[in-house]
């Protein structure tokens, strides 16, 4: 193991893709200089600038580049600098790199990776902070990951990059520095599972990315109040680990989802449905309120869903199913 | 060089190109008659009138080079090579069709002959074309990638994004605007600021020319002499070919929005007529012409009674060619619990 920084994780799982394979090359605004959060640092100087490509402020031709290029061979990872930008490129993910293959019968693979940092992080407001992985989970074709934690960081872009269909990957902004444990060894995740945190048998915990952080206090929290948490980071949104949810909520009985991310029509509501469905038990979904991130302290923290938010959450269902589980 | 075999050459040159627009000519009636009967399920796009485009720029393209193109890209699919009984099943929505009727007319593509799909978005390929070149660039390869759009393309943001991107990368693109006129219902000059589409190129950096477009062997020349340019490394070109659309938009639009007489007008520039003279003129004779017509529209005859006869697909092929990771599976009853 060594230590290492989230940011650092990436930059390095990309550096080792990119020795393995010549194909893989990344594009996107100010990667020569490092890319904005300095996750691209150094990969000019090791590369080249033919293959970390500085490209000009034109999101939708970053994408369809990016479209083209991995249908015509090559493995592109797109830098989107802000996953709000990323709706500039909205056509190129949705209508044609999630379709390509489908639509002309299996004829050609779009193995690109597109990178959008996501979340609330220092004041950004409105149109810099969003986590919009539901809109992305909703889309077939694409598959979307969302690491919390270094070592995934490293290996679930090495999974992503070696996927053939276009994955959607979001890395949180405020994690770049988070400090973690990575096996030194090369480690590719397996995408679809989810990563256990704390094993408990009273209430079922399912969280993604930076929000993860803030459910692992709250399951602490709660082991000291005699409440045990069995607490999955999802990692991957899609394909999800519904193996494990399900194993999981069958031996709680209770489930709460909790992301950073708006909650109406989160993804947490496509977990949550699924649990109701198949096994009836309670369920509850934690996320932002549905009003745009805005940008004094204050008012953001409004939309946080803290640790203190997620284990007040816990107690209100374990109370609401007194009597026992389902 | 020989004294007569330049013309020759030349003369050769006019009877392939004259029969790749014969045959488009006759898998756009043909689509339009399976549409009529019910055969044609989607929208289709005719691109009748402009057979010149096509077939002069795409008769240009070596086999390995890529095209992109748009809506009404039956011509340029049918000119890159693409087999039209697979074409005309794709049409039908049948099993052997080009992407196994998962994509049907406007998504058009046949990937073993290089052409890299039609869009049903305007202006989406441009910058996938420019990501194609990126990759041929990156890879090594001596390929060309040509992208075909219409005129109402051109008002759109990946336009600009990608020519942009073509010309500050300097990659070996061919654009090919091809203005019949019409975006939809619309003339497209009405709604389209400045001097026009080539001079948007050229504020670029691009280079171009501006061809007319109902003229088959002035596209097949002004299209191999960009191409030479661009596969020197010269970057990307341009060129502007000014048409008309002879059919409405679709199979549905009877195109009343224009005056009879102006379409009849253009009826007598149609770029096959125009073939014909330049034929006799070549010292062909009206029964070597109507031979070279009956050789060309056969293979398409019989791809179109084929189709109709080819079986439909499986429904499970619904489900397939999605994504590797993650792919959903028809549900049976017995696995919905209620
Ligand atoms: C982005 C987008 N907007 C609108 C449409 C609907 N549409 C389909 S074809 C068309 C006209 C396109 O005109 P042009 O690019 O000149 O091509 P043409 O149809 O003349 O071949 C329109 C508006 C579309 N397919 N995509």
């Amino acid at each position: 193991m060594t230590r290492m920084s989230y940011r650092e994780a990436a930059r390095l799982a990309l550096a080792e893709e990119m020795r393995r394979d010549p194909r893989v090359w990344a594009l996107g605004e100010d990667l020569g200089r490092g890319g904005v959060f300095g996750q691209y640092q150094g990969l000019q100087e090791e590369f080249g600038p033919e293959r970390v490509v500085d490209t000009p402020i034109s999101e939708a031709a970053i994408m369809a580049v990016a479209v083209g290029a991995a249908m015509a061979g090559t493995r592109p990872v797109v830098e989107m600098r802000f996953s709000d930008f990323a709706l500039c490129a909205i056509d190129e993910l949705v209508n044609q790199a999630a379709k390509a293959r489908y639509m002309f019968g299996g004829q050609c693979r779009v193995p690109l990776v597109v990178r959008e940092p996501i979340g609330m992080w220092r004041s950004s407001a409105a149109q810099h902070s969003q986590s919009l992985e539901a809109w992305y989970v909703h889309i077939p074709g694409l598959v979307v990951l969302a690491p919390a934690t270094p070592a995934d960081n490293r290996a679930l872009l090495k999974a992503a990059i070696r996927c053939d269909d276009p994955v959607v990957y979001l890395e949180h902004k405020n994690l770049w520095p988070l400090e973690g444990e990575v096996p030194e060894a090369e480690e590719v995740a397996e995408i679809g599972r989810a990563r256990r945190l704390r094993f408990g048998n009273d209430l079922t915990l399912v969280s993604w990315s930076a929000t993860v952080h803030a459910a692992a206090e709250a399951a602490e929290t709660l082991a000291d109040e005699g409440i045990d948490v069995d607490l999955l980071d999802l990692r991957s949104l899609w394909p999800w680990d519904k193996e494990a949810v399900l194993e999981s909520a069958a031996r709680t009985g209770r489930l709460i989802v909790a992301h950073e991310a708006v909650r109406v029509s989160g993804f947490g509501a496509e977990i949550a449905a699924t649990v109701a469905e198949e096994l009836g038990i309670p369920v509850a979904r934690l996320g932002a309120p549905r009003i745009p991130v805005p940008y004094s302290p204050p008012l953001e923290a409004e939309l946080q869903v803290t640790a203190e938010a997620i284990a007040a959450a816990a107690r209100r269902l374990l109370a609401r199913n007194v009597g026992g589980r389902v | 060089m020989n004294g007569s075999a330049a013309p020759n050459l030349d003369r050769d040159r006019l009877c392939r190109l004259f029969s790749v627009m014969v045959a488009i000519r006759r898998f756009e009636e043909l689509a339009l008659e399976a549409a009529r009967e019910g055969l044609v399920k989607g929208a289709i796009h005719p691109s009748i009138g402009q057979e010149a485009v096509a077939a002069g720029v795409c008769c240009a393209l070596r086999r390995e080079d890529y095209l992109l193109s748009t809506h009404r890209g039956h011509g340029h699919t049918l000119a890159k090579g693409a087999d039209p009984f697979a074409m005309a099943a794709e049409l039908m929505g049948r099993r052997p069709g080009t992407s196994k009727g998962k994509g049907g007319s406007m998504h058009i593509a046949d990937f073993t002959v290089g052409m890299l799909g039609a869009n049903g978005v305007v202006a989406a390929n441009i910058g996938i074309a420019a990501g194609a070149a990126h990759a041929v660039r990156l890879l090594g390869e001596a390929r060309v990638v040509c992208c075909i759009f219409g005129d109402g393309a051109v008002n759109r943001g990946p336009f600009l994004e990608g020519l942009n991107w073509a010309a500050v990368f300097k990659l070996p693109v061919l654009f090919v605007c091809e203005d019949n006129g019409f975006a939809a219902t619309t003339r497209t000059r009405a709604l389209t600021a400045g001097p026009g589409p080539l001079a948007r190129a050229r504020a670029l950096g691009i280079e171009g020319v501006s061809v007319d477009g109902n003229d088959v062997r002035a596209v097949a020349d002004a299209a191999e002499a960009l191409l030479a340019e661009i596969r020197v490394g010269g970057g990307p070109r341009f060129l502007y070919a000014e048409t008309y659309r002879l059919m409405g938009h679709t199979q549905t639009d009877a195109g009343a929005y224009r005056p009879v007489a102006e379409v009849e007008s253009r009826w007598r520039l149609c770029p096959i007529a125009r073939a014909r003279e330049l034929l006799t003129r070549a010292g062909l004779s009206t029964e070597e012409i109507a031979a070279l017509e009956a050789e060309a529209r056969a293979p398409i005859e019989q791809a179109f009674t084929a189709a109709r006869a080819a079986p439909w697909p499986e429904p499970e092929l619904a489900w397939m060619d999605v994504q590797d990771l993650g792919a959903e599976w028809p549900v049976t009853a017995a696995e919905i619990r209620l």
